[in-house]
């Protein structure tokens, strides 16, 4: 009974059509956010457990925060729009290098012109969404072929951009600035004229990125477009009938979905990685934020944050787990037995509950509703 | 609105109008040399025996299949190829002989995908959500709203469609297409497989939606019962050719269609 | 004459090469004619069946027993190890999703991916295995036709033999036996099959057998070529690009595929690459496969489908 949304009656659409319509939902929501804004920076200031080093914040919160964040674009891809991706690494790579150029100043020569184009550094917030903006282009032209391809043919067109781009960035050595190894350093963390620097703030500026990236993703998923994107997804010929673009309905989930793939990329070079080489956004990541979006759960936002959580902290556990029940097991032991268990768990997830992780939260909810009456 | 009586039909404007098509897919004729007309307001049934191409005919009335000639004059236009969306902007709406509803999505969401056309807000708009698309998303939920009265369906209105009991899902998709505030609408087999008391719902809502809202019908139906009494005029086809055309009387005594149906001597 | 000669040179290492693609594409087509299942795990099976035989073999060899007899137990251990694979995906993978769609059974074996490539490191190493089952040296040939000669690896050629016996074999026995003939029907239809009583687990795993034991093979030339590493896994991605230029159901158009991947990206590395750059091969396959999707939807070789609702 700790979950009953009995007795909460709408007067209103606008109040049934809410983002939360439970109130139990908005006030768990309401928490995190308290937590993660104010609760989270105070324990750390005050290096109170378990925030005494900045380790937490470093290693496991900031890249959950931007993995989270790109399972977001991901999802709206995959698992809204039904479009495999296997490319997911290259648009992040296509993000963080385009960031970096814009960051940077972009000088291209014309010879033919004869002169050079050359756009000044911009600012850190522009050249990041500049990266994003980037992502989303190229995602519609890569966005294309899925007009006329279905299917498994979509996943080689994906797999096509990751491979050409890891290619590119390899050998195209404008991209990294001519730096000799091919690995590149963020610009400074300037955010007109706020310096991002310590692990609190490099922290609360993703959780910003991701909570005002969140709702927009909620925001677009539940409304008209989510809905073209829902029903392509379902039965594209029937959606077709209805009188919904293919064309326009798949290229906006390429977009925005490579737009925030984009964005991610971008803050996990500038704040995670702060230097980088092209094998950070490998196919590896690609199958990374698949599996995510796969364990969350397809088609939610919510199982975006868990699948994120998950594939980050299972290597983790499978680490010190063992270590503290007194059974040392070697660094490749567990990276083999991570492959395992992922494996494992998505075709679990897949035989038993294809909507992941977050079907199985909502499931929960249901029992709470009644509990502790079995009906 | 009042519905046009019988005598106004058979003298009422011409809505869609298909001369002389044929299709064919590899070698295997689905239609030759059909024509026909639908009158504004009329419910005009297409029956035949299976593999006639009637849902052949009702994809080319689409635009889900181009036919390879002839000529579809609706509106008094004749129409180009077209894609299919083209032809649901132009007031085409449609159901299916196998349910085609999106499965991952409640009832509510099906229907209010009709209103998709309708809406107008842009993408910057509906990521901010407060304001101008919230408004939208009202009014139009307002619509399908009484949309779901109509079907009394409102038991099961946050319910996954994918779940629902097979007549309950028949009734969505037609809530779905009425969502599109059709003028022509196409119902491919909307009894198939319902049990009597589902069929005389349903032959309700068909009758309401002719007469208050004034749209014009194209019904596919094996239940010849359902046929004669609903309908206004009937075309018969078998292999893909138009065998009768005329009022469900004149067609159940046509020597051609009770041949086609119970087969002939030879 | 020369440059002809060069680029004869070029082409025919191209196309050997080639023929080892088709024997990794090989094993998809034969699943995916069986069961209408994309098998992802494909690499990661020739993976196994490589580490499976190398580490057996050297197993053996340090025991002291005779070469040959090593290699013939060490190909059965090999052998035993992709049936066992095969019962355990068509078990507790595959079995429990009969007919649910294609793009849930390509995730689903995206898992089994991992799981072997998981299981095969832990139960066998992963380091670099060396592999000595074919010569490896060059020999020229056509040396009458061109000044010079020709090189060519004896390798690519016994690659090439192999391929084609491969390709024979399955064709006959796709178009022949019984089980051939029931196999294309669990693909057409999973329930259709069922119900007019083709065992349909047992179909699986027999097929899953026979991919497991063309991913053997390929890991014999393969696991030569390169010796046997995590990095043959990436053979599983270099095949999709052939798949869809051969089509996913034919057995020729699977190696028809691999000769014009092998030979395409040998020559646009030797003919494009100082122009663009080197390493093109990294994903010349795949942009030509996109080219190939965008002309025709269906692949090279695909049948056109007829869409219903």
């Amino acid at each position: 009974m700790l979950y009953r949304e009995v007795g909460q009656f709408k007067t209103t659409y606008a109040a049934d059509m809410a983002m939360f319509p439970i109130r139990q939902d908005r006030v768990a929501l309401w928490l995190v956010l308290l937590v993660a804004f104010v609760g989270i920076p105070m324990l750390s200031a005050n290096q109170i457990w378990p925030f005494g080093s900045d380790y937490l914040l470093r290693a496991i919160l900031m890249p959950f925060l931007i993995l989270a964040l790109a399972a977001i674009g991901v999802n709206i891809l995959v698992g809204y729009c039904g479009q495999i991706s296997l490319g997911s690494g290259a648009f992040m790579a296509i993000g963080a290098y385009s960031a970096y150029k814009f960051g940077t100043g972009v000088s291209f020569p014309l010879p033919f012109a004869g002169f050079d184009v050359s756009i000044p550094p911009l600012p850190m917030l522009f050249s990041i969404l500049l990266g994003g903006l980037m992502a989303a282009f190229v995602g519609i032209l890569f966005g294309i072929p899925s007009l006329r391809i279905k299917g498994l043919y979509l996943a080689v067109a994906t797999l096509a951009a990751q491979f050409f781009f890891d290619w590119v960035f390899i050998r195209v050595k404008w991209f990294t600035n001519y730096t000799p190894s091919g690995s590149v350093n963020a610009p400074e963390l300037n955010f007109f004229g706020f310096l991002v620097n310590s692990s609190i703030e490099k922290y609360l500026l993703c959780l910003i990125f991701v909570t005002v990236f969140a709702f927009i993703a909620k925001n677009l998923v539940r409304g008209n477009l989510g809905r073209q994107w829902r029903a392509i997804r379902d039965m594209d010929i029937a959606a077709e009938l209805m009188g919904i673009r293919p064309l326009y309905a798949k290229l906006t989930a390429f977009a925005v979905s490579s737009f925030i793939v984009g964005v991610a990329g971008a803050l996990w070079a500038f704040i995670y990685l702060g230097s980088w080489e092209p094998l950070a956004f490998s196919i590896d990541r690609s199958f990374q934020l698949l599996f995510m979006v796969i364990i969350g759960g397809l088609g939610s936002i919510l199982g975006s944050f868990l699948g994120a959580a998950f594939i980050l902290i299972l290597p983790i556990m499978l680490d010190q787990v063992p270590h503290a029940l007194g059974v040392p097991i070697s660094v490749e032991t567990v990276s083999h037995l991570v492959f395992i268990v992922t494996g494992s768990l998505i075709c679990y997830l897949l035989i038993v509950e294809p909507h992941g992780f977050a079907q199985l939260w909502s499931t929960a909810k249901e029992k709470l509703r009644l509990w502790p009456y079995p009906y | 609105m009042r519905a046009p009586s019988g005598g106004e039909i058979a003298s009422g404007e011409v809505l869609l109008a298909v001369e002389n098509i044929s299709l064919s897919f590899g070698g295997i004729k689905a239609l030759s040399n059909v024509s026909f007309d639908i009158r504004k307001g009329e419910v005009r049934a297409i029956i035949g025996p299976n593999g006639a191409g009637k849902t052949s005919m009702l994809n080319v009335v689409n635009g889900f299949y181009h036919p390879d000639e002839g000529r579809i004059t609706y509106r008094r236009q004749t129409r180009h190829r077209m894609k299919p969306y083209e032809a649901a902007a132009s007031g085409i709406a449609r159901t299916f002989q196998n349910v085609a509803l999106f499965k991952g999505m409640s009832t509510l969401d099906n229907i209010m995908t009709g209103r998709t056309l309708k809406m107008r807000k842009g993408v910057l708009s509906q990521m901010i959500y407060w304001g101008a698309s919230q408004k939208e998303e009202i009014e139009h939920r307002e619509f399908v709203e009484r949309i779901i009265d109509f079907l009394e369906i409102e038991h099961i209105r946050k319910a996954p469609v994918g779940k629902l009991p097979y007549g309950l899902q028949k009734r969505v998709e037609l809530g779905r297409a009425l969502a599109m505030e059709p003028e022509l609408l196409l119902l491919d087999e909307p009894m198939a497989g319902m049990n009597l008391e589902e069929k005389l719902d349903m032959c309700r809502f068909i009758l309401t939606v002719k007469d208050s809202f004034n749209t014009t019908i194209a019904l596919i139906e094996h239940d010849m019962g359902v046929v004669m009494d609903l309908s206004d005029r009937v075309v018969v086809l078998d292999h893909g050719q138009k065998i009768a055309d005329g009022t469900p009387a004149e067609v159940q005594g046509n020597k051609a269609v009770i041949d086609a149906y119970l087969g002939v001597a030879h | 004459m020369i440059a002809f000669g060069q680029f004869t040179e070029v082409l025919l290492g191209g196309l050997l090469a080639g023929f080892l693609y088709s024997l990794v594409a090989l094993g998809f087509v034969l699943i995916f004619k069986a069961s209408g299942v994309f098998n992802f795990a494909q690499g990661a099976m020739v993976l196994l069946a490589g580490l499976a035989l190398v580490r057996s073999l050297d197993f053996l060899v340090a025991k002291g027993f005779p070469y040959w007899i090593a290699v013939v137990i060490a190909l059965l251990f090999a052998a035993a190890i992709m049936a066992l694979t095969a019962w355990v995906i068509e078990r507790f993978v595959l079995g429990p999703l009969v007919n649910q769609d294609g793009l849930t059974l390509f995730m689903a074996t995206i898992g089994a991916t991992f799981i072997i490539e998981g299981a095969a490191q832990m139960a066998f190493g992963s380091d670099v295995y060396p592999l000595r089952l074919f010569p490896t040296d060059a020999i020229f040939m056509f040396e009458n036709t061109f000044p010079g000669g020709i090189l060519v690896n004896k390798l690519d050629l016994w690659g090439a033999a192999i391929a084609a016996v491969l390709v024979a074999g399955l064709a006959v026995f796709f178009q022949y036996t019984k089980t051939g003939r029931a196999l294309r029907a669990v693909a057409d239809d999973h329930a259709a099959a069922q119900s007019v009583g083709i065992p349909i687990s047992w179909i699986w795993f027999v097929v899953w057998l026979v991919a497991g034991l063309v991913a053997l093979v390929a890991a014999t030339v393969w696991g030569t070529k390169l010796s046997v590493q995590f990095s043959i896994t990436f053979l599983a991605l270099k095949a999709l690009p052939v798949l869809i230029i051969g089509g996913f159901t034919s057995v020729p158009g699977a190696v028809i595929g691999g000769l014009l991947i092998g030979a395409g990206e040998k020559i646009a590395e030797a003919y494009l690459g100082p122009y663009i750059g080197g390493g093109i091969e990294y994903w010349f396959a795949y942009v030509l496969a996109l080219l190939v999707l965008l002309v025709r939807p269906q692949g090279m070789f695909g049948e056109r489908i007829i869409e219903r609702v």
